[in-house]
């Protein structure tokens, strides 16, 4: 047994060496993390503004890594507004003015339901190591979870932070701290992930904080109240017809 | 002698012509550029306060710290209270409320979906009431273009040059795509029933006015407001008085330390208005100043060729036993008579370019093509009283001195030289 030992570790790193450097591996574990299933989830989103708190809830349709249907709650303002994201195109549907309205171009970048996440957070691809390159800087401790720190740079000029830092648990592979920036340099959104539960054998952020840095408000705070995964979703529901139903 | 002295400038032209002809210049000038200052001067405070800031505004500390992008997060709120309170307090304003926001409109096709779309600055007053003062303060009455004024809840007016870059028609609907005073993404259905051009360009490019009440709807803002305005009924700004008003108001209501507390600033304190004001009336002083030495100095000069001409004239006055001090005075009486007809002529010609600047301006519009400034296309010289008077200042006095100067030379000249002098 003590002879396998090092042919073991040897064709270890081998394999670690083939799939890349070390910091692209663990966001490649990140990703798998995440998955690509169906999901159907419910949750909230608490936005601390300047004067007092605003809670909306909605319920969000997942397919892959593409699609998703969004349909908002509470408040009653609120209610019945719809979001569709279809590959690279969002429509949002609001029943006050029954008009569905394509968000393009710098209305990507507004707050959505006035929270610290924008429609160009929401657009995003969720699998980070499609976006960005990855190199490992070091490691931290976070919310007493160890963290690899990883310092992220963008592929391609179209995404919506130039870079990243993030901080992954380094047992779970849930991002716990993130920082984005600007190509500038400029921090522009931050997120903490305050609670992390283990929902059907995958490490899920159940409470996160967002941060918009260039806001004066006091964050948004996000919570996952139930999150079905491999759920059945009909068909009609990532079309745009089912945005007036 | 003053009789005499009129028939010697008339008959010698080469004593008077030169000099008439250098106040006329001088003095038209001071007053067609003093016409101007004024006017500009009062066309930028009345865009202002128009548009923009009114004679004072009242917003929160936290709104007023971030203007420039109009935080309607930071708004107002429990404006009526507000507005009984400052109606109370000083009755001799016209207060209204505004919200200030912007946006896009949409246009939809047939099916629904986007057929044009376009930013737009949009404007909130009160249209729809009948007490409601925008409509003179806005002059909505002149700017009309085409359509009507809203009447019935959600109609709206835009910009003509909105209406024809969508390529809009009278009476469609269009959908408004904003944010709400909580942030969230908002939309608005309005009807288009006319157009506007309020000749600035910083309005004309994009402009949305709407009734306050549809608005406040619209973007979640019930008994909030982003300002509140207020006037001197006569459209007139008193500097001294309005600044006054927010101090006294700042000192008592809007003292308390809560961001949300509201606060008042006077039209001179704000959009940096104050140093615009500062420098139109330097201009006007400076203006005048460096008329009168230029003047002088061009009359000096005048008044030594006149004395070299003049020279056997002088010598024969002395040796007949006129004193030298009796010539300086007559020299001084001439200047004097040069200066009030040169000054005349130059105030009728200078007031009345003025005039013709007052009646039809002039064009600065492609200047203005993204200036965010208030200011009007077409800026304006203002004839005013003082315009009749203006250059009468360097008019005699550029004449009086330039003379008093170059006359000092008969006082040199002495008698007993004066035959020898003729002689020679």
């Amino acid at each position: 047994v003590k002879a396998i030992v090092p042919v073991l570790a040897l064709l270890s790193i081998t394999a670690l060496a083939a799939e890349g450097p070390a910091g692209e591996q663990i966001l490649r574990k990140v990703d798998q993390n995440i998955g690509s299933d169906n999901k159907v989830s419910s949750a909230r989103m608490v936005i601390q503004g300047r004067r007092g708190n605003r809670t909306v809830e909605f319920r969000a349709w997942i397919r892959g890594m593409e699609e998703s249907f969004t349909e908002y709650l509470a408040p009653p303002r609120e209610r019945g507004v719809k979001m569709l994201k279809l590959g690279e195109q969002l429509w949002t549907y609001y029943p006050s003015t029954d008009r569905t309205i394509k968000i393009s171009g710098h209305m990507l970048r507004q707050s959505v339901m006035g929270s610290d996440l924008s429609y160009e957070d929401l657009m995003e691809d969720p699998r980070l190591i499609e976006l960005y390159r990855a190199e490992l800087v070091g490691e931290e401790t976070v919310r007493d979870r160890p963290c690899w720190l990883l310092d992220l740079a963008a592929r391609r000029d179209d995404v919506a932070y130039h870079s990243r830092r993030v901080w992954v648990d380094q047992e779970r592979f849930v991002i716990i701290r993130e920082h984005r920036y600007a190509k500038s340099g400029k921090l522009l959104k931050t997120t903490e992930a305050l609670d992390v539960e283990r929902i059907d054998g995958r490490w899920v952020s159940t409470e996160v904080e967002f941060k918009d840095v260039l806001s004066s408000g006091g964050g948004t705070r996000f919570l996952l109240d139930d999150i079905e995964f491999n759920a059945e979703i009909p068909e009609h529901k990532f079309t745009k017809a089912s945005l007036r139903k | 002698v003053i009789l005499f002295l009129l028939k010697g400038l008339v008959r010698d032209r080469s004593r008077s012509l030169f000099p008439v002809l250098t106040v006329v210049a001088g003095v038209a000038l001071t007053v067609l550029l003093y016409s101007w200052v004024r006017g500009t001067e009062a066309d930028i405070v009345r865009a202002n306060a128009n548009f923009s800031t009114g004679h004072v505004r009242v917003m929160t500390r936290a709104y007023s710290g971030e203007i420039e992008r109009a935080p309607n997060d930071l708004a107002l709120l429990d404006v009526d209270g507000l507005l009984r309170d400052l109606r109370e307090r000083h009755p001799g304003l016209v207060w209204t409320p505004r919200i200030r926001f912007g946006g896009l409109l949409d246009l939809p096709d047939e099916q629904g979906e986007t057929r044009a779309q376009a930013p737009v600055a949009g404007l909130a007053v009160d249209l729809r009431g009948t007490a409601s003062p925008e409509r003179e303060i806005l002059n909505l009455d002149g700017a009309l273009v085409r359509g009507r004024l809203p009447s019935a809840p959600g109609e709206i007016l835009v910009s003509e040059d909105l209406f024809d870059r969508l390529g809009m028609r009278r009476n469609e609907a269009a959908t408004f795509i904003g944010s709400t005073m909580y942030g969230s993404m908002t939309t608005a259905n309005f009807r288009v029933v006319g157009t506007l051009r309020f000749g600035v360009a910083a309005m004309d490019r994009g402009a949305l006015l709407a009734d306050i009440r549809d608005v406040r709807h619209a973007l979640d803002m019930e008994d909030a407001a982003g300002e509140v305005l207020g006037f001197f009924p006569d459209g007139i700004y008193r500097e001294e008085t309005s600044a006054r008003i927010a101090a006294e108001f700042n000192s008592g209501l809007g003292a308390a330390g809560d961001e949300f507390s509201p606060v008042m600033g006077d039209l001179r304190s704000q959009s940096g208005l104050a140093t615009t004001l500062d420098l139109a009336g330097y201009v006007s002083v400076a203006l005048i100043g460096i008329f009168v030495v230029v003047m002088s100095i061009v009359l000096w000069n005048a008044g030594l060729m006149s004395a070299l001409r003049r020279y056997g004239e002088m010598g024969v006055r002395l040796a007949m036993g006129e004193s030298s001090a009796h010539i300086y005075r007559t020299l001084i009486t001439e200047s004097l008579m040069i200066g009030i007809a040169g000054s005349l002529i130059g105030t009728l010609l200078g007031v009345s370019v003025s005039w013709y600047l007052q009646v039809r301006g002039l064009d600065i519009s492609p200047l203005l093509k993204n200036a965010s400034m208030m200011i009007f296309n077409v800026l304006r010289a203002r004839v005013t009283p003082t315009s009749f008077l203006i250059g009468l200042v360097p008019g005699l006095l550029a004449t009086f001195l330039g003379t008093s100067i170059s006359g000092l030379g008969i006082f040199r000249r002495r008698t007993s030289e004066l035959l020898k002098e003729m002689d020679a």
